[in-house]
């Protein structure tokens, strides 16, 4: 009886024992704080992030006056160019009103297509701001300064900005879902990272009991790899159950303190549980990839050898991932979607992003045929490679690096 | 990898040519590793309720025997069919096994480990501790049910893995070298528990390269040897390979008589020994009583499984058996 249930049977046997070994043991506590260390990493990963986001993010001004000041407008902002810190938002004309006519710059805001930050109108002698209470005190100046030097090439008066509020705007609801993005893609770069380690070493504890042979005589190969890896995911959720208390407690804590999430296109509700999805594919494609490299490894040596560029991988997969996230709708991200080991990665991001719910459906599909063919293969590549000799003499200088030697002769 | 799968009559339990049931039966079974070849062509019957051992020295091909007629890996060519399934994994559940790297997790108590091998067979967990603590109450190891593995001997471990083997009651049992590095007392302790399964219908297989164990214990034995099984079958007909010897002692030491001896004879202290001849005892009896050779005693015994070994593995293969033995020592 080798059934799926059968096969899932055996799996829950493996990850019974898997679990209560890791959560029982007397070091599983530095898993729990193990964390602290990779949030360093993350930091510094957001640094990076946070260069690519002011790439990505290039505030946009609209001109919505008449047509001759649009052009003197877009003239004096040529010719501040490069002469002030920080540099000068994007402008583009809007439209060209007419003499009297009313431009409707809130629609403009919220209009997905023009994608601008704020909308300048009016006249050059009486020029008005559209534009999110902290984009306004930031630009009030300029617009004013851009204002007189299109009226004028030696300004000598400055006129004064009337400055119309809005809640928000395309523009800055886009933005907040990058940082939404890109957090998430930290945060499951984190959770997947720490496992890996843990994950790459998981065979060889059989190999070194010598239990593997009794395992494999009794159960399917397929399922012991199943197995192991559930084990792992539901440690991992202890884990997650754990530092979610702790971080939940610091958000309540200090709430007034942190700035407010943007809400992903997805919706809230949905997007936990799209993050819970993709982590537990995203953690089961490299964990299964990595249980058949670590299952080749004879030694705790090799498998720390094997973890160096286990992690580069890893990391590639993150920058690939977050390189995506910069060019929506390119080949890269098309790549980064289909590309198995950072399909979850892309499509989390692509959630925050994105409101259409049934891609994620058939990503989440994609990775879990992914996880089968992965597992199944690697279960089969163990069983060919590593159970095929007799006793552990003809076996002692053997492991994943003795079989590129002998392909080497 | 291809298997040339041979004709195979019904579904269900094999039967041999006179009408045995077998538990095994696998034909030109082959395995090579990296070119190499270390199962070549092996045929293997095993009536259900048989002990058969498999005997040859190390590196013979016996574990990968096993591994192929247990599923572990799958032949090269050849096919096997194992109570009745041609794949064996299908029939897991009916099967223990006791691999030849003996093994458990150390942190386990000695009851959750034969649980857990338990609950690897399809038995629940629970069901599979509370029997765990019986077999260990049973065998004299109850004391030490809540002790971690880790914290026992090596032999009281060896007598976990194998209560651990047998908690599921499988029909079929398969055990690679069970009796190396036991002392003497639990090797007798095993050879007990071995016939004990078979006396209650359980078929027992197992690998060894001591022809001791084999003699005492096995119904029917393969022998192996470079991958190959020059011999299969009752270990009674692999002794009738050799004709019994003759031990003689007479009194006179010389006389017509002696031209009645075989040509094979030879003289060692006061006793002749030589073949049994294809005439038997009585001619020769009666040339040494009418040449008055003085018959002080005449003994004709079988041979032993090690010479009939000799005779069907060859010099080469019998004395890598020996240092097999003497390594294991």
């Amino acid at each position: 009886m080798t059934g799926f249930a059968e096969k899932l049977r055996c799996a829950l046997v493996i990850a019974r024992r898997d679990f209560v070994a890791v959560v029982f043991s007397k070091t599983f506590i530095f898993f729990l704080i193990g964390p602290a260390f990779p949030l360093v990493v993350g930091g510094l990963a957001g640094n990076i992030g946070a260069k690519v986001q002011q790439n990505v993010e290039r505030p946009t001004i609209g001109l919505a006056m008449s047509a001759e000041d649009n052009k003197r407008m877009l003239a004096a902002r040529e010719e501040l160019d490069g002469r002030m810190a920080g540099g000068l938002p994007d402008m583009i004309e809007l439209a060209a009103a007419a003499p009297g006519e009313a431009f409707d710059a809130r629609s403009a805001l919220s209009d997905g297509n023009r994608e601008v930050t704020a909308v300048v109108g009016g006249t050059l002698d009486a020029p008005t701001l559209t534009a999110t209470a902290d984009r306004a005190r930031q630009w009030v100046g300029l617009v004013s300064n851009l204002a007189a030097r299109a009226r004028a090439e030696a300004p000598t008066a400055y006129p004064d900005v009337q400055v119309e509020e809005v809640n928000t705007s395309i523009a800055k609801v886009r933005t907040g879902q990058i940082y939404t993005a890109q957090g998430a893609q930290v945060l499951l770069f984190l959770l997947t990272m720490l496992l890996a380690g843990m994950v790459l070493s998981n065979l060889v504890e059989e190999k070194g009991n010598k239990i593997i042979e009794v395992l494999a005589a009794a159960i399917p190969m397929d399922a012991l790899f199943m197995g192991k890896l559930f084990a792992m995911l539901a440690v991992s959720l202890v884990g997650i159950a754990v530092w979610g208390t702790a971080i939940g407690m610091i958000v309540l804590a200090g709430s007034e303190s942190l700035p407010s999430m943007s809400a992903p296109a997805v919706g809230w509700p949905l997007f936990p549980i799209l993050g819970f999805l993709y982590f537990a594919m995203a953690y089961l494609l490299m964990g299964s990839l990595f249980l058949s490299i670590g299952g080749m490894a004879a030694t705790v040596r090799e498998v720390q050898t094997l973890s160096m560029p286990v992690s580069m991988f890893q990391l590639m997969v993150f920058f690939f991932s977050s390189y995506a996230l910069t060019m929506p709708g390119s080949w890269v991200e098309w790549l980064s979607v289909i590309f198995p080991v950072s399909s979850p990665y892309a499509m989390l991001a692509r959630a925050a992003q994105q409101p259409e719910v049934w891609p994620h459906v058939l990503a989440l599909l994609w990775q879990a045929f992914w996880v089968v063919v992965i597992v199944r293969a690697g279960a089969q590549l163990f069983r060919r490679t590593v159970m095929k000799s007799g006793p552990a003499r003809g076996r002692a200088k053997g492991g994943v690096f003795a079989r590129f030697r002998r392909k080497a002769y | 990898m291809k298997i040339e799968l041979g004709e195979w009559p019904v579904a269900g339990n094999a039967v041999d040519g006179t009408g045995v049931e077998l538990a095994i039966e696998a034909r030109g079974l082959v395995k090579r590793f990296d070119g190499f070849t270390a199962v070549d062509g092996v045929d293997i019957s095993v009536p259900k309720g048989a002990i058969y051992g498999i005997l040859g020295p190390n590196g013979a091909g016996k574990t990968t025997t096993l591994r192929m007629l247990l599923g572990i890996i799958d032949p090269d060519a050849g096919y096997r069919r194992v109570l009745g399934h041609e794949r064996p994994t299908e029939v897991a559940r009916r099967i223990g096994y006791l691999p030849e790297e003996r093994g458990l997790y150390p942190a386990m108590k000695a009851y959750e480990a034969i649980g857990f091998l338990a609950a690897l067979r399809g038995v629940p967990l629970k069901e599979g501790r509370r029997r765990g603590r019986e077999l260990l109450e049973e065998h004299g190891l109850g004391y030490a049910a809540d002790r971690q593995i880790r914290q026992m001997s090596k032999g009281m471990a060896q007598t976990v893995q194998l209560l651990g083997t047998l908690v599921h009651k499988p029909d079929l049992v398969v055990l690679d070298e069970p009796f190396s590095g036991l002392d003497a007392l639990n090797q007798g302790k095993l050879e007990r528990m071995i016939r004990a399964l078979a006396a209650g219908g359980t078929t027992v297989i197992f690998s060894t390269h001591v022809i001791a164990h084999a003699e005492r214990l096995c119904d029917r034995i393969a022998i192996i040897a470079g991958g190959k099984v020059p011999f299969a079958g009752p270990v009674d007909l692999a002794r009738d390979r050799l004709r019994p010897q003759v031990r003689l002692e007479t009194r006179a030491q010389d006389g017509p008589w002696r031209a009645a001896l075989p040509a094979d004879v030879r003289h060692e202290g006061a006793f002749w020994y030589f073949t049994l001849p294809e005439t038997g005892v009585e001619p020769l009896l009666r040339a040494l009583i009418e040449g008055d050779a003085g018959i002080l005693s005449l003994s004709i015994e079988r041979a032993g499984l090690h010479d009939a070994f000799v005779a069907i593995a060859g010099e080469a293969a019998a004395r890598a058996l020996e240092e097999s033995e003497g390594e294991a020592r």
